[in-house]
């Protein structure tokens, strides 16, 4: 095996620079987060679980790639659709879904269920069931960095939709101001809920609001892990710096409704099936097999080993204790202090 | 009479309203094609188009302050927020601006908006998509907040919001959209500060609000098969309150019960309760329950869900204790 590892051949970006270990699990995670999406549809459907939930298939290169170098004491803040954020920052997919079951065994004791997972020990803050509500407290974890002497950096996750919100502009502007170690990542799937980005934004492209705060803004293809790689990179190594924040837009698409009560009348079949033919999953496979990482066989046996993986999580979750109805109040209020 | 969904009859009220008044008109997210998440406004955009019907971008704390503007200035704009737990995010708009222009300007400004929006528990949907927020907002002197807690009172309730010249915010129950009620064809408008008494009964009165009008009512039914007569009464607007009825009806029966399914602490009930204990003290054979949610932000696991909001039975329960004259302590 011998790649070509200067900088203008045309191995892409994360092939040339992470080591085959790392490339293997990046797409071991992305079939992960496939088939947890699409095993989490399958139980709602058959009334195994309850509420809503909002599925990122199709968004995967961009949870991944956005994820693949960090560590993890570097944060991020997720958002409603946060499925593949977690997973991609070192989640456990069994305790993900006992959440998702409402059970004790799950990231939260069946507290917060698909649209509230927090994982601290894995930097995970938590994902939100309010539009933007993570943009301010990434700034806040970007800040306690600066102020503690901390050298992580924060990802704050949020999507096209959100980028309307006034939180997502005085974020921007604070972390801009006091040169703050956070990279801003929008993923932009072109709509919220039924809404277009060309129906609510005054921009064409997300990383254009970053001039008006003086900051880097990059738009890349967010099906293609590699190029979110390597936006991630720089804009890490420059908070990391202390140079300040970036904005990196991930331009991709969720192949489902928002969520369960979507009529998707907003959006054509044509446009739908042009986006699943850019899959990032086979993608990406191709891309490794064609330089030399992986084997066809070794494709198949990641993709037979994650559906094991979930098809194990799943039963773990089902067969997990409910929460104990004596701890209903417990942890409103922590018993610790200072 | 004919009977309609609680959604078809939000629907009903706003296209009326819209058809008889070309000022009205609505602006929210996802309310024009998606007809909003509940569907509640499916059809509206095709009868009086963008122009009027109007999707925003997600842009709370600026669309509601846009509606306070344009209320400000001649038009009579209907909000919808899309759920109740979106209030924090509009509280200066709503609160300090709209709430309060009439009075800062001696009269001079006025705001006649309807800020739209929802309430419950128990479907499932956390912490951030499940309160029931009416006390935080009825805290707020110069907002009126109506409760509907059927078909027949979301349609009469809206058109009277749509037409007061006070910022309005009006709670419809999530669970309670598909729930068919006989609504009258012909036109008719729900006063404000006028309660319903929903069963009449001699024994204890029970109050219930929006969703907990239902648990009432189950919990009177029991009731009425032990020997115990339950009057319910639903006050249908928080603010103003209709004191007077429930201040009769607890004279005649001695003993009250006020439920709602906002947090039991500095909540609707304690209001209620406290205002029943000043004005009807002499006349109380018990000391009057407040049965909310609990104190807990809403969890997930429906196996902790269920146990947060009262029940018919939990409410039949204190029923019996308070007529039994059991001494209730608050737990
Ligand atoms: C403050 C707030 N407003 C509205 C909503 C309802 N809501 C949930 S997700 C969503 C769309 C968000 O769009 P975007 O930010 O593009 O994320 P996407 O769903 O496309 O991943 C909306 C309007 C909410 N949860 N919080
Ligand atoms: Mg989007």
């Amino acid at each position: 095996m011998s790649i070509d590892m200067t900088e203008d051949s045309n191995v892409p970006y994360a092939i040339r620079t992470y080591p085959p270990e790392k490339l293997k699990d990046a797409l071991r995670k992305m079939y992960l987060i496939r088939k947890f999406e699409e095993g989490a549809e399958d139980s709602y459907t058959r009334g195994l679980i309850h509420g809503t939930m909002h599925l990122c298939i199709g968004q995967e290169a961009s949870s991944v790639g956005t994820c693949l170098s960090l560590t993890d004491s570097d944060k991020i803040t997720s958002t409603h659709r946060g499925h593949g954020h977690c997973i991609a920052k070192g989640a456990d997919v069994a305790k993900m879904f006992a959440e998702f079951f409402g059970k004790e065994t799950g990231y939260c004791r069946g507290r917060g269920g698909s649209m509230h997972i927090a994982d601290p020990s894995k930097g995970n803050l938590g994902a939100n069931g309010i539009v933007g509500g993570g943009l301010p407290i990434a700034v806040g974890a970007a800040l306690s960095a600066k102020r503690l002497g901390r050298d992580d950096v924060t990802i704050c996750f949020f999507g096209d939709g959100a980028n309307n919100e006034g939180a997502f502009h005085e974020s921007v502007n604070m972390a801009a101001v006091w040169k703050l170690p956070v990279v801003f990542v929008c993923e932009n799937n072109k709509y919220g809920m039924s809404t277009s980005i060309d129906r609510s934004t005054s921009v064409k492209s997300i990383a254009d609001r970053a001039k008006g705060y003086d900051i880097p803004g990059v738009s890349v293809d967010g099906n293609d892990i590699s190029a979110v790689a390597e936006a991630i990179e720089t804009a890490v190594a420059r908070a990391r710096a202390g140079e300040g924040p970036s904005l990196v837009e991930n331009v991709t698409y969720r192949w489902r409704g928002h969520s369960k009560s979507d009529r998707n009348r907003y959006r054509t079949k044509e446009e739908i099936s042009d986006w699943m033919e850019r899959d990032p999953i086979p993608r990406f496979a191709a891309d490794l097999v064609s330089h030399g990482i992986l084997s066809d066989a070794e494709v198949a046996e990641l993709d037979a080993d994650t559906d094991r993986e979930i098809a194990e999580a799943i039963d773990f979750a089902r067969s997990g204790p409910d929460p104990d109805i004596s701890a209903l109040t417990r942890d409103v209020y922590t018993e610790t202090a200072a | 009479m004919r009977e309609i969904t609680l959604s078809q009859a939000v629907n009903e009220a706003i296209a009326e309203e819209m058809r008889r008044d070309p000022t009205v008109f609505l602006l929210g997210e996802d309310v024009a094609e998606a007809g909003t998440p509940f569907k509640v406004l499916s059809g509206l955009v095709e009868e009086f188009g963008t122009e009027r019907i109007i999707d925003t971008p997600i842009s709370e704390p600026g669309f509601v302050g846009l509606a306070v503007g344009a209320a400000m200035t001649g038009a009579r704009p209907i909000v919808d927020l899309m759920f109740g737990d979106f209030l924090y995010l509009v509280m200066d708009q709503l609160c300090n601006q709209a709430a309060k222009q009439h009075y800062m300007s001696g009269g001079k400004l006025s705001v006649p908006m309807v800020l739209r929006t929802n309430l419950g528990a128990t479907r499932r949907s956390a912490a951030q998509h499940s309160q029931s927020l009416q006390a935080l907002v009825a805290h707020i002197p110069g907002l009126k907040v109506a409760l509907p807690s059927s078909a027949y009172e979301a349609k009469g309730l809206m058109k009277t919001a749509i037409r007061d010249n006070n910022p309005v915010v009006i709670f419809e129950d999530k669970l309670m959209y598909q729930d068919k009620a006989p609504v009258p064809e012909e036109e008719y408008l729900i006063p404000f500060g006028e309660a319903n008494i929903k069963r009449e009964g001699t024994d204890i009165t029970l109050i219930a609000t929006s969703s907990m009008v239902q648990v009432a009512e189950k919990a009177a039914e029991t009731l009425a098969a032990e020997g115990i007569s339950a009057e319910v009464i639903d006050p249908r607007t928080i603010v103003p309150l209709d004191e007077a009825t429930l201040i009769e009806s607890v004279k005649k029966t001695s003993r009250a019960i006020v439920i709602d399914e906002g947090h039991q602490s500095y909540g609707v009930t304690s209001e209620i309760a406290s205002r029943l204990n000043e004005k009807a003290f002499y006349h109380l054979d018990a000391p009057v329950l407040r049965m909310g949610a609990m104190d807990v932000p809403v969890p997930f696991s429906p196996a902790l869900e269920d146990l947060t909001v009262p029940t018919p039975e939990g409410v039949a329960a204190a029923a019996r204790k308070l007529c039994s004259g059991e001494l209730i302590h608050a737990a």
